[in-house]
């Protein structure tokens, strides 16, 4: 009879996993009393504090060059898993603050969708840190379920329902074809771990095996579903606009820093005799993407959907990081994931404080003339527009600075020379709104200061009764710090560019 | 006392800031207040300034290490007086945006300052990092200073101009971090800084299409001949302050960074494209003042004299030999020197002859009602049009030496360029001064309004003194080591 035994449970590494699940258990029995108090203070703070402790113990942990398997090897605990899961707690926090007051919170009750959110949030630390096929699996549809669910949250909404399903419906397309590649590399080379794949490519099958490659291609369609790169990208903007902007801000950045962090990790630990190939076919993928995101986003008026078009763009640049696949590579995309997450939750931020005020909602004739209404709610959007296309001073300046340095040392010119393209494509839209938030029409709708009005402008806009103008100071605070922020990286960003270095040691096997 | 470029660079936005946060009446007081001081402590480096010695006053710093990016500023014989015009010509731009009424004053004068200080950060940077992130920062304030405070179609103006300059940086972005990265020798740290970057060197292939993604970016914000899109919605809309700071100062960043940059990193490809350049040059001279002579709105003439101007500064940058781009730095300041009365001039123009929107059809006849103003325009105008005794006579002249010792051909035809600059700077001021009175002309007084006269004059004075003795300029003036590509190529 064989004996049984348990794997090794390192505690400490675990622990910021133990930290979110043990967490969202406790804001789902707290929800359970019925007190206002409850509700609308301990339940937010409460998840704040989890996502907190997570972060302490994810520093706790750090350990730049330093790969700690954990689980029999199944999660890897190291630079790269607790650099992107910050990434994915900070922007968490963000979302807190930002559903406060949001209808979705009080449609879905506060538990609940915290619960949700922390559920996701697991996913993407087990997504971040999968070493092996079956883990990398359990972490996507952990990432992915809650959020199904939680674009569906403002459930009197038909296109938040509408945008739940469709993401749902893709989702698991993704999911499915994502499955279906990691069966085949299964298949062709005998082994889950990403390590024995990589043993086992050239020695029991060769790399250009057409089941293995087959497998690879499927399972990078997968992911790419997942980081919204085009072709596959289609349920983006629909989805962006129609989940509640608290959730969207949350999906744009956290949902995409994890799985990116994956497909790095599942590509380069797991297929590197295969790179030549793989590499020519996302270089492929990114330039059609860049295009496509840019192209797409200039005829939208939608501020969401703007973002999500841009979204769609950034990946584009984001992946050239998993392209060269070298430590450079590693290190600008964690920075400019980092940069990335301070740069769209300002956006966001902006957007929700706007959308529950105005008529317009988020299109983007409800952001002309506020640079004159109300200036800190324009700054930072501005510093996100700028940040976002590139300009010098902001954080965004550097993290396509370090972005070109990796392509171009990893011998990836021409795809440099997309991406600043791309730039140029893409000012066409960060300029319309930053024309429209400061050189807009001189007349402008200053919000108007009776509760009566405040509150017929908020039902007209079908958005939370309780907002009220300048009644969210949580929201503003998001926005301003997110905004100063990317000022701050752009011109300070060592500690930054200190924490991404750390990231760039976490794989052994990458590439020079 | 030790001169510290990051205060010549940061005391204009310190200003801007204090004038962002103080109340809006005393904005304007702080921002000409900022760019008093830092024209002074500018001349206190200036006579500090030794001639002859490399590069001095210089600040290094690692900035940010992982991408082996320096705060490196300095001062030389290159860039000594294109700062020192830049610091100059800020005070009267502050001045006559003072003396006007403008929206939300406080946002405009921090703009403005942000201006001078990306400007200057051009200038003095050496490093190739910090030199492209202050050349793109210079589109904020600008592009927020024509589309608030603009003319008419102001934002479609200032869209354009962004678009086309960023476009440009953008790509010298991709080629500055080429240039950083594939410079690094195995083994080597990365840098960008320029005393790195001159001791590596890369294969001829590679600098050929670094050059274009350079090319791109200083063309276009020159502006040259096939890249010049931008210049007349851009000249309409600008008003009048920004504008100045426009022409004179941001368009010597693009042939500023040809010598900065281009020549001494690149000398296998700025050799390789030599021809190209000087027939853009050419081009650029020949239809630029082809469309000045045929502008009836004052500030396109001026406009299109620009590129023609640049076309000129083009030339001599490309002749590769160190006469021409000498003369073609030398030139650079005085192109600056004599667009700013020339806007200067317009503005009050514009005031006389109100109905008639800066058009040259409805102006005419002023000079027996304004004769100092006259005198004033009489005195750029010629400096314009390189008159002998003019700084841009002996500019031109350089210029021109440079051309014929490496290419005769170019020199023959640039030559023709100098005559049409006759034809329609007279052209210009003929039809606003002298002639039939125009329909819409008002000219009560004699004088020009204090503040105009009391800006216009001391510009017209350094003109002077510049065409008496340039070699006040020339003989602290060095781009020496920056000029010989050619034998750069040689030595290898």
């Amino acid at each position: 009879m064989t004996q049984l035994t348990a794997p090794h449970i390192d505690y400490q590494g675990m622990a910021p996993l133990f930290a979110l699940l043990g967490g969202s258990i406790v804001v789902l029995l707290a929800s359970l009393l019925r007190s206002r108090f409850v509700h609308r203070t301990l339940v937010p703070a409460l998840t704040v504090i989890t996502l907190g402790a997570a972060i302490g113990l994810s520093i706790w942990n750090w350990e730049p060059g330093d790969t700690k398997p954990i689980v029999e090897g199944a999660l890897a605990v190291d630079t790269l898993s607790l650099g992107i899961s910050i990434v994915c707690y900070v922007a968490g926090i963000a979302t807190v603050f930002l559903s406060l007051r949001s209808l979705a919170l009080r449609t879905a009750g506060g538990g609940e969708y915290f619960t949700l959110m922390l559920g996701s949030i697991a996913g993407m630390n087990v997504l971040a840190s999968a070493e092996n096929l079956v883990v990398l699996f359990i972490g996507l549809e952990l990432l992915s379920i809650p959020l199904y669910v939680l674009c569906a949250t403002e459930m009197r909404k038909r296109v938040s329902l509408e945008a739940g399903l469709k993401y749902l419906v893709i989702g698991s397309v993704g999911s499915g074809t994502l499955l279906y590649g990691l069966a085949f590399v299964y298949g062709a080379t005998g082994a889950t771990d990403f390590s024995a794949i990589s043993s086992a490519i050239g020695d029991k099958v060769s790399a250009t095996d057409p089941m293995l490659l087959t497998g690879i291609a499927l399972a990078a369609t997968g992911l790419a579903f997942k980081c919204s790169i085009a072709p596959f990208h289609t349920w983006t903007p629909d989805v962006y606009q129609g989940a509640p902007t608290p959730v969207t801000a949350f999906m744009a950045v956290a949902t995409k820093a994890a799985a990116f962090a994956v497909f790095l990790r599942l590509f380069v630990e797991a297929f590197p005799d295969v790179q030549p190939t793989w590499s020519n076919a996302l270089a492929a993928l990114a330039m059609v993407t860049i295009i496509v995101g840019n192209a797409a986003a200039i005829p939208q008026r939608s501020l969401k959907r703007i973002l999500a078009w841009s979204g769609v763009a950034q990946a584009g640049y984001i992946l050239t990081g998993v392209i060269v696949a070298t430590q450079i590579g590693l290190q600008a995309m964690a920075f400019y994931i980092a940069v990335y997450l301070v740069m769209n939750m300002a956006a966001f931020a902006v957007v929700i404080a706007r959308e529950r005020v105005s008529p317009a909602g988020d299109d983007i004739s409800s952001f002309e003339g506020l640079g004159r209404a109300d200036p800190w709610l324009a700054l930072p959007l501005t510093i996100a527009m700028l940040g976002l296309a590139g300009f010098p001073a902001t954080a965004g300046f550097i993290g396509k600075f370090y972005l070109l340095r990796a392509a171009i040392d990893g011998g990836w010119d021409w795809l440099a020379i997309f991406i600043v393209i791309g730039s140029v494509i893409s000012l066409g839209y960060y300029l319309k709104v930053v024309a429209a938030v400061w050189l807009g029409p001189t007349t402008v709708a200053v919000q108007p200061a009776d509760g009566a009005a405040m509150r017929r402008l908020a039902r007209v806009g079908g958005w939370s009764p309780e907002a009220e103008g300048r009644a969210q100071p949580e929201v503003l605070a998001v926005a301003v710090i997110m905004g100063a922020a990317v000022i701050v990286f752009g011109i300070v960003p060592s500690p930054l560019l200190n924490a991404a270095g750390d990231v760039g040691t976490a794989l052994q096997n990458i590439f020079a | 006392m030790t001169i510290h470029l990051s205060l010549i660079i940061f005391l204009p936005l310190l200003a801007g800031f204090i004038a962002l946060v103080m109340p809006a009446r005393w904005a304007a007081s702080f921002a000409t207040a900022g760019a008093f001081v830092t024209l002074a402590y500018v001349l206190i480096a200036l006579f500090r300034f030794k001639s002859g010695q490399g590069l001095q006053f210089v600040t290094d710093d690692d900035w940010i290490k992982e991408l082996g990016i320096h705060y490196r500023l300095g001062v030389d014989g290159l860039n000594l007086w294109l700062i020192v015009t830049t610091a100059f010509l800020w005070v009267p731009i502050t001045v006559i945006a003072a003396v006007r009424d403008w929206d939300r004053p406080r946002l405009f004068f921090f703009n403005l300052m942000l201006a001078e200080t990306a400007i200057l950060g051009v200038f003095c940077a050496q490093d190739l990092a910090l030199f492209v992130l202050f050349f793109d920062l210079t589109l904020v304030p600008f592009y927020f200073l024509i589309g608030a405070w603009g003319g008419e179609n102001r934002v479609q103006a200032t869209t354009k101009f962004v678009i086309y300059t960023l476009a440009g940086s953008l790509l010298m972005l991709a080629g500055a971090v080429a240039l950083g990265v594939l410079a690094t020798p195995p083994e080597g740290q990365i840098s960008f800084s320029f005393a790195d970057l001159s001791q590596r060197s890369l294969p001829a292939g590679t600098q050929n299409w670094i050059f274009l993604l350079f090319a791109a970016a200083f063309l276009v914000k020159a502006p040259a001949f096939p890249l010049h899109g931008w210049v007349p919605d851009t000249y309409r809309a600008t008003p009048i302050p920004v504008l100045i700071g426009l022409s004179a100062v941001l368009s010597k960043l693009g042939v500023y960074g040809f010598v900065r940059v281009v020549l001494p990193l690149l000398p296998d490809a700025s050799v390789h494209f030599q021809e190209a350049m000087m027939l853009i040059a050419i081009v650029s001279i020949l239809y630029g003042s082809a469309l000045a002579f045929s502008q009836d709105e004052t500030r396109l003439v001026v406009g299109y004299s620009s590129i023609a101007q640049l076309g000129f500064i083009i030339l001599g940058i490309f002749s590769l030999d160190p006469k021409g781009v000498g003369g073609a730095v030398f030139q650079m300041v005085n192109h600056a020197l004599v667009v700013a009365p020339l806007f200067l001039v317009i503005a009050v123009l514009a005031n006389r002859v109100p109905a008639g929107n800066s058009r040259l059809s409805a102006m005419g006849g002023l000079a027996t009602r304004a004769p100092v103003l006259v005198a004033l325009l009489l005195i750029a105008t010629l400096a314009t049009l390189a008159m002998p005794g003019s700084g841009n006579f002996a500019g031109e002249l350089l210029i021109l030496f440079g051309a014929f010792n490496t290419k005769f051909v170019y020199g023959l035809v640039a030559t023709a360029g100098v005559a049409l600059a006759s034809v329609y700077m007279i052209r210009f001021f003929q039809r606003a001064m002298h002639g039939r009175e125009g329909a819409g002309v008002q000219s009560r007084d004699i004088l020009p309004v204090g503040p105009d006269l009391a800006t216009i004059t001391p510009l017209i004075a350094v003109i002077v003194a510049l065409g008496v003795c340039p070699q006040i300029v020339l003989s602290k003036l060095d781009a020496g080591p920056q000029a010989k590509p050619s034998e750069q190529v040689a030595q290898r």
